[in-house]
């Protein structure tokens, strides 16, 4: 299935980013302290180059899938899917790979691992999963998560997940990653110990800020929308796809059925048996050919279904610089009002309304030496605002160098990839073509002679 | 015989190629002599072995005939079999349909165009507006004379699925072919084409017509007809010859598989319709993406256009099936039921023989009266069998040189459909990767 695999062209820059990761999380493994940065070739083998005299190579691959039973959280029954992860190294000098690590991961714990990169590197476009559910389903595909070309093409997805994350310039380096990928037992707790579900901005947070933000830079303001356009524009492509691949199903298999009649009908006729019966042959291969066309074309679908969820992971970058950027706003805020009622209470001008000012009425004056305790707090306070806004303007700034350079990084890698798939399209519609004129024309051959 | 097109403006008899062999007939002027060379003996008292040419220098060779050349228009191209004329003169077109109200109800009418050199009819030229009750008459006079004979069916009264109303334009359409259709058919009947009814329904006018119509068989008579024929038919056939078991198990299953095929076919249609459909709404779906693409723009619109052009390809292949593959198929369903019509009436003047022969040995007393009458009746017996049997290897060749047309034709639609589509989508393809193609294709920019 040379489709199958989709090796989109993952050409690695050098990680200019600065991993703002969390604890402990630069792989450092076996390849020395510095890296330059990552190299591929055409296996979709990750090469990390260093300074170090020996290089090692690292092949992933979700290789197999297995069903299986187990208690889960409440203690009850359930079926589920296993992946099998073989993880290889491949020595430079004889090129021979060995099997380094291989271990049985479920759809959760890759849920798990992206949710705690999410949190953690929330400047990266993080590549998505694939589906949990199967969406877009035409009558002859299967919406059960059980049935086997769905977890075919989910086992293709999650592969597809990893080697985007390993050649990921900032996520690669992950050691949680890492050990997702060599840690069989204890890593789901190894990741909860991270504590980075406390971490995970609240919903709640992010909605309010997206709604208040006064100023967001503009370029996230754009992607957000972009990332919107794209979600609606491709789910509509992937539902009419559905359905064009349900009628064009419908065509070919009922020519099918002029097989079975043109064979009955052969036996009646002495001139023209023979050209029915063969041309019924055909007829009957004209129809089965449209299961392979089909598949083909649902790893099409796959290809511009990972966009669809990137479109997600976009938001995810935006959301993060709107609520930076509103607390910093929030943070400003704060700082102005502060000095402004410093300033009041230095000068004795009461210009903005303040609780102070109306206990004053109420309750007189205060003193002297109570008005310069307010003052020395309220400057501490100032101070210590100025010093929060100063790194939370650096911190913000830091995040959108570095969030803009991984989306630029992201749109190269899409334009590329969605160019390939479109292309690749086109490609099965020719090998369509060129089927159907085969069998029409040996039909037609067939039916001259009768 | 069915693949009549008014070709209009040539003024020489344009014959198409004949598919099963028959002598084929090149064009040009020079032809004429060739086709009367060609010409088998035929036993026609008529003169109509005319050829319609507007080259006064071939009225030689219309030595038989006072007729005159009649307008170009009349120029049909058309099959024929070996063994029949390979002069048609007889041309008949079923066109503008005419909807009717009156206080009762509402009709329509279908012109009928004859144009002929024939000497019995009066005219060359006779233009009628004919209903379908009126095809439905003769259809039924010409069973009742030639009851043995393969009648061409008429389309359906109506079609009780899927239609809202009668009178929809498709409905009409396909109707006007299929009429057009049944009296070509009559006219390329050997025996059939002489039939007088016939020559009045196609020459006179609405009044006469009605006249004539009157004049035939009391209605209470050929109600007895019909019950002595079913009365007959349900004694069943014991003494059935051989050669008509056969005929009969082969119409049996015949009708069975073209039944079958017309179904297939039609779903086949439908399906491509609804393909169709979706494919519309598929393609603008990539403009729109183009919209909020800088990059992929070029890619999505170059997609969308493909799709659009491979749109176009299937309107082509639906209305190639539509009109090669379907009024054909559905033709000969109509004929099975009609064979098998024809297979019982000659069953029953067999049983009417073989009741007066059953008649004859039990009762000797009418012995005189019943041998003569058995003597005629075996003539009668003889004579159905015998038009069967002729007409039978006729329309069996009909059948097969009409249906491998059909297939073949659709066949090639098919074939025409995916090489435009091929094209289509190869000219995008050089167009993004500026490469070259793979060996095996063609370069079709």
């Amino acid at each position: 299935m040379e489709q199958a695999a989709p090796d989109p062209d993952r050409q690695l820059q050098p990680a200019p980013v600065e991993s703002l990761g969390g604890p402990g999380a630069v792989l450092e493994a076996a390849v020395g302290e510095e890296t330059e940065g990552t190299r591929e070739d055409s296996a979709g083998v990750h090469t990390m180059t260093g300074n170090d005299l020996w290089l090692k190579k690292i092949e992933i691959s979700v290789s197999e899938a297995e069903k299986r039973t187990g208690r889960n959280a409440v203690n009850m029954q359930e079926t589920y899917t296993a992946y099998l992860i073989e993880t290889r190294s491949v020595e430079r000098a004889d090129g021979q790979s060995v099997l380094t690590d291989s271990l049985w991961r479920r759809y959760s714990e890759f849920e798990l691992l992206r949710n705690y990169l999410l949190v953690y590197y929330p400047h990266v476009v993080v590549p998505p999963l694939p589906e949990k559910r199967a969406e877009f389903v035409w009558h002859k595909l299967s919406a059960d998560n059980m049935d086997p070309d769905f977890v075919e093409r989910r086992r293709i997805g999650l592969e597809n997940f990893l080697l985007r994350v390993a050649s990921h310039p900032v996520l690669c380096r992950d050691k949680i990653f890492y050990l997702f990928l060599t840690q069989e037992g204890n890593w789901k707790e190894t990741v909860n110990e991270t504590g980075f579900q406390l971490k995970a901005d609240s919903r709640l947070k992010a909605l309010n800020a997206t709604f208040r933000v006064k100023n967001p830079d503009k370029r996230f303001t754009e992607l957000k929308h972009y990332s919107d356009e794209l979600q609606s524009v491709i789910s509509h492509l992937l539902r009419v796809r559905a359905r064009v691949a349900d009628r064009l199903y419908g065509v070919y298999k009922v020519h099918g059925n002029y097989g079975r009649v043109f064979s009955e009908w052969s036996a009646i006729e002495k001139e023209m048996g023979d050209g029915l019966q063969s041309a019924g042959h055909h007829m009957d291969v004209y129809a089965s050919s449209i299961d392979d066309i089909l598949e083909d074309e649902e790893h099409y679908a796959d290809q511009l279904k990972e966009y669809l969820f990137y479109a997600e992971a976009l938001r995810a970058v935006c959301r993060k610089h709107e609520l930076m950027q509103y607390d910093l706003e929030t943070a400003a805020q704060d700082l102005a009002s502060k000095k402004q009622q410093c300033e009041e209470l230095a000068t004795g001008t009461v210009r903005t309304f303040s609780l102070k000012g109306v206990t004053t009425k109420l309750f007189g004056q205060e003193s002297a030496e109570q008005r310069e305790a307010r003052v020395k707090v309220l400057e501490e306070q100032i101070n210590a605002g100025e010093q929060q806004l100063k790194s939370k303007n650096l911190e913000g700034r830091e995040f959108v160098k570095n969030a803009w350079a991984d989306i630029e990084r992201f749109k190269e890698q899409k334009n590329r990839d969605l160019k390939e798939a479109l292309i690749s399209y086109a490609v099965m519609q020719i090998s369509m073509c060129k089927k159907g004129i085969q069998v029409w024309t040996n039909a037609k051959e067939c039916f001259s002679k009768m | 015989m069915d693949g009549e097109r008014l070709a209009s403006g040539s003024s020489e008899l344009a014959v198409g190629e004949s598919p099963r062999g028959g002598a084929p007939i090149p064009d040009g002027s020079g032809s004429c002599s060739l086709l009367q060379a060609d010409v088998l003996d035929l036993d026609e008292d008529e003169d109509d072995l005319e050829v319609f040419s507007k080259d006064a220098s071939l009225m030689d060779m219309n030595s038989f005939s006072p007729m005159m050349p009649t307008s170009p228009l009349s120029m049909i191209n058309q099959i024929k079999f070996e063994d029949e004329s390979d002069l048609k003169d007889l041309f008949i077109t079923v066109d503008a349909p005419e909807s009717h109200v009156t206080t009762i109800e509402t009709f329509i009418t279908y012109r009928i165009i004859t144009k002929t050199s024939r000497g019995e009819f009066d005219s060359s030229e006779f233009e009628v507006r004919r209903r379908y009750q009126d095809f439905l008459w003769l259809k039924g006079k010409l069973e009742e004379a030639h009851p043995t004979l393969i009648i061409p069916p008429l389309p359906e009264k109506f079609i009780v699925k899927g239609m809202v109303e009668r009178f929809n334009d498709d409905f009409i359409e396909t109707r006007r072919k299929a009429l057009h259709k049944f009296l070509n058919r009559i006219a390329d009947h050997p025996t059939l084409t002489f039939n007088e009814d016939f020559k009045v329904f196609l020459t006179a006018q609405a009044p006469e017509l009605s006249s004539y119509k009157k004049q035939g068989p009391s209605l209470l008579s050929r109600m007895g007809q019909t019950v002595r024929a079913v009365a007959s038919s349900m004694r069943g056939v014991k003494n059935r010859p051989d050669e008509f078991m056969e005929m009969n198990n082969f119409i049996e299953t015949f009708s069975q598989k073209i039944n079958l095929i017309d179904k297939i076919s039609q779903r086949i249609y439908k399906e491509e319709r609804d393909y169709l459909d979706e494919m519309k709404e598929f393609g603008p779906i990539h403009i729109l993406w183009s919209a909020s693409e800088e990059d992929l723009a070029d890619t999505l619109k170059g997609i969308a256009s493909c799709i659009d052009q491979c749109c176009k390809a299937t309107e082509k292949r639906m209305t190639g099936l539509s009109e090669a593959l379907l009024p054909v198929v559905h033709e000969y369903v109509l004929y099975s039921e009609m064979l098998m019509g024809v297979m019982k009436r000659r069953d029953q003047i067999q049983t009417e023989l073989d009741s007066k022969v059953e008649a004859l040995t039990y009762r000797k007393a009418d012995a005189d009266l019943l041998t003569e009458e058995i003597g005629k009746l075996e003539d009668k017996v003889e004579c159905a069998n015998n038009a069967l049997k002729a007409d039978w290897e006729r329309w069996k060749q009909n059948m097969q040189n009409d249906l491998k047309s059909a297939f073949t034709d659709t066949a090639e639609e098919n074939i025409r459909y995916y090489e435009q589509c091929l094209a289509t989508w190869e000219s995008f393809l050089t167009s993004q990767t500026d490469l070259p193609l793979e060996e095996d294709s063609e370069d079709k920019i």
